[in-house]
Order: C-alpha cells, then sequence, then structure tokens
C-alpha cells in the first residue's frame, strides 16, 4: 500500500514530462483544460461532502434507528448501490423536473454523485463503528450513559481514523465518476476533452494529458487522505489501550 | 401530461429488452476479458521480470486511478487515428475489459499470494513444468476463495455499461435516451432502466452471496 | 449522595432492607443454564466476594446486576426497588429505558480488561460521565475526577492516556472513573486476572481503601483467594448456576461444610 503513491507519482512525473517535451501543442490546450479540472475539482468536493454526511445519517440510521427510519436508510443503501451512477444522474437530471424540482445541472451532479458514493460510504461507517470493541459500549452502559452519548462521546471519535482509508478511496471512485457529468453537458474536464476532441481530433494527446490530469488530482487526494489520517491520530494519542 | 403513462411504458418494453440483450452481451464480453487480462496482469506483477512488473504495475496503476469513461473515448477515438476502424461496441468492450482487469489483477494477486508457499515447494520437487505448476496447482487453488471478490466486480461492470451510451453503443441507457428525446417523455424510460438494474444486481448480488457461501461449504481449509 | 424525592417507596423500608436481592433468578444461553434458581442476598456496605469455577455463572451475577444481560425468569432488587421490573399503576411491568436509566446510577463496575476510553486522558476518563450523565458542570467534574484520582494514588497521571499507563494504572482509572458517580454498590469483576502478577497489589491496596473509607457495597467475583479472605465480610462460592456454600471468610476458607467447595479450593491451593 505504502508504494502505491510512489508508483503513481513516478508515472505522473514520467508522463508530465513526456507530454511537455514532445507536444509541441501542449500550451494551446491548457487553459481550457485547467478551467474544466476546476469544475471537476468543485464537484469531487461537492460531492465528497454530500457523501459523508449521507453515509453517516444512513449507517446510523440502520445500526440505531427506529424501524420506519432503518427502512428508509436501507432502501436508500440498496438503491443507490444496486443501481448505475450514470442512470442516477440521468434520471435526477431528466425526470426531477416533471416533480417540479428543476435544479441547476451542476447541483444535480453535486447530489447524484454524492447520493451514490453515500451510500457504499454507509458500509464504510458500519464497518468502522461495528469494530469499536464491545468494551467500549460496556464501559458506557456502566457508566449509565445513553446509547447517544455513548455514540457521540466514546464510539464514533474511534471510529473515525480507521475510516480514512476506505474514505480516501471513495473520494478517489467519486473523482472518476464525475467525469459522467460531462454528459449532461457540463463544462468539467471530461466535457472540455471532447469538445477539444471534436475541434482539433488530436486525440491521443488531449485525452492523455486528461488523463494524468486526473491521476494528478487523485494523487492530491491520496496525499491530503494521509495527511488527515496522520493528523487525527496524533490528536487521539493512539495506541494500544489495553 | 400524465404522471406515468402505462400504456407507454408497455410500449417501450419490448425496445428495453432488446436493448437488454446488448447490455447482457457487453457486461459478459467485457468480463470474459477483464477476468483473462486480470490474470495475465497478476501473473507478470508478481512473476515477471523487474522490466515487466514495475512499468505494468505504474500502468495498473494509471487505469486503476483514472475515470473509465475518458478510457472509452480514447480507445474509440484512438484506433481510427492509426488506421484501424472498430465499432463503438468494440471499443466500449475493450475498454471496460481493460479498466476492471485491473481491478480483476488485484484480486488474483490476492489469491494467489494466499497459495502456501509449500505448494510452490512441491510442484518444484516433483519437477513441474511451470505451466503445469499453475494449471493444475496454484490456479485451482487460487481461484474459489476469490470468486466472490470477482462476482461483485461483474455486477460492479454490468453498473458500468451506461457508460457506453457515450459512444453511441445500443444499451440499455442510450436506448432509455433515444425513446425519452424521440417521446419527449424521460420518466419512464430511464426509470425502468433503473428498476431493472436495480432487479438485475440484487439477483446478482444474492448470486454472489449464494457461491461464497457453497465454495466455503466445498473448500477444504488446510 | 441526593435522594430522589420521586423514588418509589416499596413494600420493604428502603433504610432497612438489602441493599442488592436475586430472586429465583434464572439465565441460560440457548441450552445452557448459566444460572438456575439464584437468590442471593447482599446487605447495606457489604462486602461480598464470589468465588467459584469457571462457567458457574459468577460474572453473569454482576453483568445482569449491571443490565449488560437480560435475565430469563426471576427478579433482581436495587436499594429496595426491582431493578427489570417497574411498578406502573400498581401493576408490575417490564422496565422501561427512564427507570432502568434511574436504577442503573446506582450502580458502578469495574471490567476485567479497564475499557477505559483509548482517546482521553485519566482525568477525562474520570469526567465524562459525571459531565454528560449527571449534569455536572466541567470545574465540579474536574474536581471530582483530580480527588478520585488522588486516591487512587494517581494525582500525577492526571493528564495520561491509557496508552501511556501501565495495566494496575489503568485499571485504577478504571475505578475511580466508576466512582466518580458515586454509586451505592460497586461491581469488580476479575479486576486483576489480567494484570501482571506485579501489579497486582496495587490495584488490591485501592480496593482495600476504598472499602475502609466509602460507604458503598461491593460485590467482587475474582480468584484472589487470599484477598478474599482478608477483605470480604462474606465469600460466595458459586457452582453450577446457584450459590453452593457461603458465609464468613473464616469459615469458607477454613471450614467448609461443602465437599464440592472443598475441592475447590483445594485446586486453587494446588495452583499457587
Amino acid at each position: 500500500m505504502a508504494h502505491r503513491p510512489l508508483v503513481v507519482c513516478a508515472i505522473l512525473a514520467f508522463t508530465a514530462g513526456l507530454v511537455i517535451a514532445s507536444f509541441a501543442g501542449f500550451r494551446e490546450f491548457l487553459p481550457g483544460l485547467l478551467e474544466g479540472a476546476l469544475v471537476t475539482i468543485e464537484i469531487t468536493v461537492g460531492g465528497s461532502v454530500l457523501a459523508v454526511i449521507c453515509a453517516f445519517v444512513a449507517a446510523l440510521s440502520k445500526m440505531y434507528g427506529a424501524w420506519p427510519v432503518r427502512g428508509l436508510a436501507v432502501i436508500y443503501i440498496e438503491v443507490f448501490r444496486g443501481t448505475s451512477a450514470l442512470v442516477q444522474l440521468f434520471w435526477l437530471f431528466f425526470v426531477l423536473p416533471r416533480f417540479g424540482i428543476t435544479l441547476e445541472p451542476l447541483t444535480v451532479a453535486i447530489l447524484a454523485l454524492g447520493l451514490n458514493v453515500g451510500a457504499y460510504g454507509a458500509e464504510v461507517v458500519r464497518g468502522a463503528v461495528s469494530a469499536v470493541p464491545r468494551g467500549q459500549w460496556e464501559a458506557t452502559v456502566a457508566l449509565n450513559m445513553s446509547r447517544f452519548q455513548a455514540l457521540r462521546r466514546i464510539v464514533l471519535p474511534q471510529a473515525l481514523v480507521p475510516m480514512i482509508p476506505p474514505w480516501g478511496n471513495l473520494f478517489i471512485e467519486l473523482l472518476k465518476t464525475t467525469a459522467l457529468v460531462s454528459l449532461i453537458t457540463i463544462s468539467d474536464l471530461a466535457f472540455k476533452a471532447q469538445e477539444m476532441n471534436a475541434t482539433t481530433y488530436r486525440t491521443v494527446e488531449i485525452f492523455s494529458i486528461v488523463l494524468v490530469f486526473y491521476l494528478a488530482i487523485a494523487v492530491l487526494i491520496t496525499v491530503a487522505m494521509r495527511s488527515l489520517e496522520w493528523f487525527a491520530a496524533r490528536g487521539l494519542a493512539r495506541g494500544p489501550a489495553q | 401530461m400524465k404522471f406515468w403513462d402505462w400504456n407507454f411504458t408497455f410500449e417501450i418494453l419490448p425496445l428495453l429488452a432488446r436493448a437488454a440483450l446488448v447490455t447482457l452481451e457487453a457486461t459478459v464480453i467485457g468480463f470474459v476479458v477483464a477476468a483473462i487480462l486480470g490474470l495475465c496482469f497478476a501473473i507478470g506483477r508478481m512473476f515477471g521480470p523487474k522490466w515487466l512488473s514495475i512499468p505494468l504495475a505504474g500502468f495498473i496503476e494509471f487505469i486503476r486511478s483514472t475515470p473509465l469513461l475518458i478510457q472509452i473515448f480514447f480507445i474509440y477515438f484512438v484506433f481510427p487515428e492509426f488506421g484501424v476502424e472498430i465499432d463503438a461496441m468494440t471499443a466500449g468492450v475493450l475498454a471496460l475489459g481493460l479498466h476492471y482487469a485491473t481491478y480483476c489483477s488485484e484480486v488474483y494477486r490476492a489469491g494467489l499470494a494466499n497459495i502456501p508457499r509449500g505448494q510452490w515447494e512441491a510442484s518444484t520437487a516433483l519437477n513441474m513444468s511451470t505451466f503445469h505448476v499453475f494449471r493444475d496447482v496454484i490456479i485451482p487453488q487460487a481461484i474459489p476463495p476469490i470468486v466472490p471478490a470477482l462476482g461483485n466486480y461483474l455486477v460492479a461492470l454490468f453498473k458500468d455499461t451506461p457508460l457506453l451510451s457515450a459512444i453511441a453503443v445500443l444499451e440499455l441507457m442510450q436506448t432509455a435516451k433515444i425513446i425519452g428525446s424521440e417521446n419527449f417523455r424521460y420518466t419512464e424510460p430511464i426509470t425502468l432502466v433503473g428498476l431493472i438494474f436495480l432487479i438485475f444486481s440484487l439477483i446478482a448480488a444474492g448470486l454472489v452471496r449464494a457461491v461464497e457461501v457453497w465454495l466455503r461449504r466445498r473448500v477444504i481449509h488446510s | 449522595m441526593s435522594t430522589d424525592p420521586s423514588v418509589a417507596i416499596s413494600p420493604v423500608d428502603e433504610r432497612s432492607g438489602p441493599m442488592v436481592r436475586f430472586e429465583k433468578v434464572m439465565k441460560s444461553y440457548g441450552s445452557l443454564v448459566v444460572l438456575n434458581d439464584l437468590d442471593l442476598e447482599v446487605a447495606r456496605g457489604e462486602k461480598v466476594a464470589i468465588i467459584g469455577p469457571s462457567g458457574s455463572g459468577k460474572t453473569t451475577v454482576l453483568r445482569m446486576l449491571m443490565t449488560l444481560e437480560r435475565i430469563d425468569r426471576g427478579m433482581i432488587f436495587v436499594d429496595g426497588e426491582p431493578l427489570t421490573s417497574m411498578n406502573r399503576n400498581g401493576e408490575l411491568v417490564a422496565s422501561d429505558a427512564k427507570h432502568l436509566r434511574r436504577m442503573r446510577g446506582k450502580i458502578g463496575m469495574v471490567f476485567q480488561h479497564f475499557n477505559l476510553f483509548p482517546h482521553m486522558s485519566a482525568l477525562k476518563n474520570c469526567m465524562e460521565a459525571p459531565c454528560t450523565v449527571l449534569g455536572l458542570s466541567k470545574m465540579e467534574a474536574e474536581a471530582r475526577g483530580r480527588e478520585l484520582l488522588s486516591m487512587v494514588g494517581l494525582g500525577d497521571k492526571l493528564f495520561h492516556y491509557p496508552s501511556q499507563l501501565s495495566g494496575g494504572q489503568q485499571q485504577r482509572v478504571a475505578i475511580a472513573r466508576a466512582l466518580a458517580m458515586r454509586p451505592k454498590v460497586m461491581l469488580f469483576d476479575e479486576v486483576t486476572s489480567a494484570l501482571d502478577p506485579e501489579l497486582v497489589g496495587e490495584v488490591l491496596n485501592v480496593i482495600r481503601k476504598i472499602a475502609a473509607e466509602l460507604d458503598v457495597t461491593m460485590l467482587m467475583v475474582t480468584h484472589q483467594m487470599g484477598f478474599a479472605k482478608e477483605f470480604a465480610d462474606r465469600v460466595c462460592f458459586f457452582y453450577g448456576g446457584r450459590i453452593c456454600e457461603q458465609g464468613p471468610p473464616e469459615k469458607i476458607f477454613v471450614s467448609p461444610e461443602n465437599e464440592r467447595t472443598r475441592q475447590f479450593l483445594r485446586a486453587c491451593l494446588e495452583a499457587t
């Protein structure tokens, strides 16, 4: 696992160097692609925030909620995990207006991706919360804490750090899924790539650069997650408790 | 305008049924490519010489970390530039196969790594050729435990087939879009496609779990 | 210790009845019967040591008292009131969450594996429940925490995290944490079994101190026979899910009546 970013960075550096060295037309693509990259990052960040919220709500409802809330959570998770992200995106884009809800394409994109990845995230949250040792729960009972207090003050803080690596993977999945929004005419990186390809037909250069851009953003996400993990672990003074 | 037109629904079901076959075709062929190519990647990474395994590792990471949609476009547009004419379905299936081969290669690597060292050593002691070692000893033991993981990727691949609509392959999503734009009614086609996917995924997920249970009973653990 | 004016007065006078009473309690896990028609009474302020072979139901008794397990049949009374049932309009019904929480507040427990909160310092561990459950202000909770941690001999380790403390120190923090809730009954579930031998003494000393200085009823499941002999008012020998024999330590350890008790004590001696 540790060597993965290294390999990735090496490829990134190599390809970037190759691209800059070989393709003279690199400069003319750059501004348009950077614009697109900004939109991609915007959607990735927005979608990630929504995904985390949905995942926590769904997972905690499923584990500790009363049966109606639990049922809703299960339906949400099964539907959004069981159907395709593109189908969800199109459904929200084409069908939601029929319910009278007309949203900006960007909002639809963040909503669809956030809900989709949130459903997968719910399993990550559930796994991490279940992994907190039973003894911790029993100690909260012995101290007469309510379930909510136990969850909030004792169990969730201990579940957060182990959650970070799988969430990192999910954020990268979300990044990759943002490419789909180009199909609902949002001017993200993928859209710019298709646009430029249609006008210049310099397929290899354009798509190679775009792939490298995505890779760069993915590496950024991985680095951010590793730093988060390091800070969080330090703050919680981790170590064998018993 | 009516909210849900049942007549329209029944009208379009045959069209969607035909499109579902295309989806299934893409899924099956794509997965076959992924399964075979993934095994090659895994073996190349684990047992190949350094000049192969390291670039291969980089290549696999590259494909895994970048969007499938871009890879689909790349393959679709790149081949004609080198004079090779390929149709959308072939390009799509190749892209799907390549992308998921990288996931499958990780699964294979885990499975191969789980084979106890003793198996390799015994095969060497029996003077078996590498090919036979793999075919008769290693692979039969490595595959059963990882079948559920492969099954999950099959389902994931299935759910990624709508991306082929971007290069106009007439699978479920593309057909739904065409129906929608021709009739100005998107609700029924897209909802139906969503339901079809949901039902298939639930069935497939159930099957994968059943296979898992069956395998656990069958496999003799060391 | 404040008295809650809304406490229902049971037929038995609160001040004179037993602090804990088990009445024909049964508990089984599937076909395995763990507690078999158990009757047990513990007087106020009494120190009871529970000994016996594993599987005899000793730990289950404590866990049921702490509401970590449910009973199948019978009744448990704490401080004169039923624990797992409650009085509603003169009828006895199963306890609701509110009643259970009120009753649970009278009981504290120290676990074999400490179960300290790893993301909090020793002081924070002791402050957490008084703040969130009893509603104490941060200052009050901190004062109480400091006092108790000094009492257990860890006044200089207030801001250490569990990972920085030895097993014996962690267990002492756990004891202070439980005492911070001012329970009327303290339960000790094999609290030295997970400790290295040289750390056992410091924990037992703390328990001795609590027994001497605080007015609290104590139930202790233990394998430390020597300690039980010196510390307990009464020793209960458990076998097969019920009390086989009980009495003052001089009687149980020196001249047990029951053959099984003798066998058990002999086996324990042989192990040392």
